[in-house]
């Protein structure tokens, strides 16, 4: 008796026991994923080049990735390991509608994706562009749109990149690490984790993430498969596992009245479904990180067959979204160190419960390491913009390619500490209100970076206005939804239209009315003959390849030179 | 003010465009049509359709954009070598060798 009060005692108060070879794996593999790092500064470049002194090798790593190397570059960037936390997460705490909206999200954005970034990826080659804010800088001659595209763009990352850290934390948790009781004990593995990710970014530059990538998606293909493979025959088969899910979810939640959830979405939130849906793939491939691995690849079709086979990993992503279901039927219960459930632990916490101890440490390992790869390559990119459109465009016009690779390196520092303070200091549900607006906001650039692709027509300062408009209201309705149990503002971005009682993404709304002011404002500029200003870009640029000639092009005289 | 921009590809003819404009809406569009895939049956080895629909979509999405990749580049490497063959055109004499010919 008193045997088995002592060990319910301990498993009380220590919910996370440390599971020693687990943790020696994921170590081993995170200090194997280090090293690395640093020596990818010596991979695929000439002996010159060494030391990385410009923005094209430090920031987008030569610009000369081929297909195989963009598919794991991208799949890591793209599929991050907060990904790979919350949506199985979210289909655990309440179904299909605020997890499995990412598998049609992360489909109908390829398409989107083909369409696209053939066109941006020739104009940036032609003209050495860098940031999506070069591109509309040079295309609307407006250094006020290009910092307002550069400034969303930083905005928007920087809690994406506190994200990756709240991903490598529930690693650690299930693992029964970090649960001292002074902050710096807590927090002392992340930090560690963090120096070590910014020290090899700021040595190898985008060439650290592309080598990670390759390991990182092997690691989570083969951990991903098995548990596939594995986990529904020990829980009686899909059909047991769904029917666990609408049990779980018919149920009444007593805080709301409501039902907790659905597995299959009533007719009242469809539209809510397909525009996060949408909304989420549009704003995809505006936000800096992936424009970053476009630009960093060697040709014009080279993203364009990655659009073919990118997909695989949205496969990959529905059936780990599943396996939130599969937790449900296994029982698994994601109790933090505090004692207090917390959902972002489900999976982790089932690889823990249900393989054995190392090949837990195996899927563990991938998900931490899949968090350094797009952590990186969003330090990078958000660098990038700084350094070309705020160092460079407002300050120091005729900085060169060896200043602006300096400045970007340390800049990449200064962003990847803020979201460490961001995650260490403040609550951790900040980081994922700001990351919903983040959403929010930079799909706000998508008439001035889309439209421009394919035409001048609007004028600078109407998508200017239209750009503030969609913030404003993007803000604004976020605020207005209140979460009906804790009843803290920014509770989802699920918001009506206005003037009507239809919810749907906030996004999508804000994006409408974005592009709607950017028209009418422009057609009102037009007709009082506002001037525009000149674009630096020719319709060949559009279709410009590999081997065409580059536009040789200082800040003062782009159009002056011989193409 | 700006110079005549140096054409790097020839006009384009509007057939694989079109068809490949088609393909791609389409894969846009079915997978967000949720009324017509919110439903139990039918299932597919215990998963209700609608999560075996959308998953289904990845793979037929990849196939519309490899019809589209192989319709796009074949178009794309005419319009090129119509503009080298064009021997009055300035970016005739820049091209050593290029990837499209073959």
């Amino acid at each position: 008796m008193s045997a088995a009060s002592v060990t319910l005692v301990a498993a009380a108060t220590a919910p996370h026991p440390v599971n020693g070879i687990a943790l020696t794996v994921v170590i081993v593999i995170f200090v194997a994923v280090a090293i690395l790092g640093f020596v990818a500064a010596r991979w695929r470049i000439t002996p010159e080049e060494r030391g990385l002194k410009s923005l094209d090798q430090w920031g987008l790593g030569g610009r000369g990735f081929g297909s195989w190397i963009t598919w794991f570059l991208l799949g890591g960037d793209l599929y991050t390991a907060y990904t790979f936390i919350a949506v199985p997460a979210a289909m655990w705490s309440t179904g299909a509608l605020s997890g499995f909206f990412a598998v049609p999200y992360t489909v109908v954005l390829y398409p989107i994706v083909f369409l696209l970034m053939g066109r941006l990826w020739s104009v940036s080659h032609r003209h050495g562009y860098v940031t999506p804010a070069d591109f509309v800088g040079g295309r609307y001659g407006s250094k006020a749109l290009s910092t307002a595209i550069a400034v969303t763009g930083i905005v928007a990352t920087m809690p994406y990149i506190a994200l990756q850290l709240v991903g490598i934390k529930s690693v650690l948790t299930v693992l029964g690490v970090g649960g001292g009781t002074n902050a710096l004990t807590q927090d002392l593995p992340l930090i560690i984790a963090f120096v070590v990710l910014a020290a090899y970014t700021y040595t190898a530059g985008l060439r650290a993430p592309a080598v990670i990538a390759v390991v990182k998606d092997l690691l989570i293909y083969i951990a991903i498969i098995v548990a596939i493979i594995w986990l529904p025959a020990q829980f009686g088969g899909w059909g047991q596992i769904f029917d666990a899910a609408s049990a779980k979810m018919a149920a009444t939640n007593p805080a709301t009245g409501k039902p907790v959830g659905s597995v299959i979405p009533d007719a009242g939130s469809f539209n809510a479904y397909w525009t996060l849906a949408l909304g989420s793939a549009m704003a995809l491939f505006m936000y800096p990180h992936s424009i970053t691995g476009v630009l960093a690849t060697k040709s014009r079709n080279t993203i364009r067959r990655n659009a073919v086979v990118l997909p695989i990993y949205s496969l990959m992503l529905g059936f780990l979204a599943l396996l939130g279901y599969v937790a449900i039927k296994a029982g698994t219960k994601p109790i933090g160190l505090d004692g207090k459930i917390n959902p972002q632990l489900v999976v982790p916490q089932l690889f823990l419960d249900n393989f054995p101890s190392w090949f837990a440490g195996v899927a563990l390992a991938a998900i931490a390491v899949g968090a350094l790869v797009p952590a990186a390559i969003m330090s990078i990119a958000a660098s990038n913009l700084f350094t070309r459109n705020i160092y460079r465009d407002l300050f120091r016009p005729n900085a060169t390619p060896t200043q602006e690779a300096k400045v970007s390196k340390l800049v990449s520092l200064v962003v990847k500490l803020g979201a460490l303070l961001f995650v260490i200091v403040m609550d951790q549900s900040a980081a994922i209100n700001m990351q919903l607006l983040g959403g929010v906001w930079i799909l706000q650039t998508f008439p001035a970076i889309v439209a421009g692709l394919y035409t001048r027509w609007f004028h600078r300062w109407a998508l200017l206005i239209g750009w503030a408009t969609g913030i404003v209201y993007g803000t604004a309705a976020a605020y207005g939804v209140v979460n009906p149990v804790t009843h803290a503002h920014f509770g989802g971005s699920i918001a009506p239209i206005p003037f009507t009682n239809i919810p749907i993404y906030i996004a999508i709304t804000a994006f409408v009315i974005n592009a709607l002011v950017s028209v009418v404002f422009t057609l009102i500029f037009r007709a009082l003959n506002v001037p525009d200003r000149r674009d630096s870009t020719t319709p060949s640029d559009y279709g410009a390849d590999e081997h065409d000639p580059k536009v040789v092009a200082t800040s003062e005289t782009v159009n002056e030179l011989p193409v | 003010m700006s110079i005549p921009a140096v054409p790097t590809r020839g006009a384009a003819r509007p057939a694989p465009y079109i068809v490949s404009g088609i393909l791609i809406v389409t894969g846009i569009v079915l997978p967000l049509l949720i009324p017509i895939y919110a439903r139990l049956a039918p299932t597919l080895f215990g998963m209700p359709f609608f999560y075996w629909y959308q998953m289904l979509w990845v793979l037929i999405d990849s196939v519309l954009l490899w019809i589209c990749y192989i319709l796009v580049t074949r178009e794309d490497r005419r319009r090129r070598d119509s503009t080298r063959s064009d021997p009055a055109s300035p970016a005739h004499a820049r091209f050593g060798k290029t990837e499209g010919d073959a």
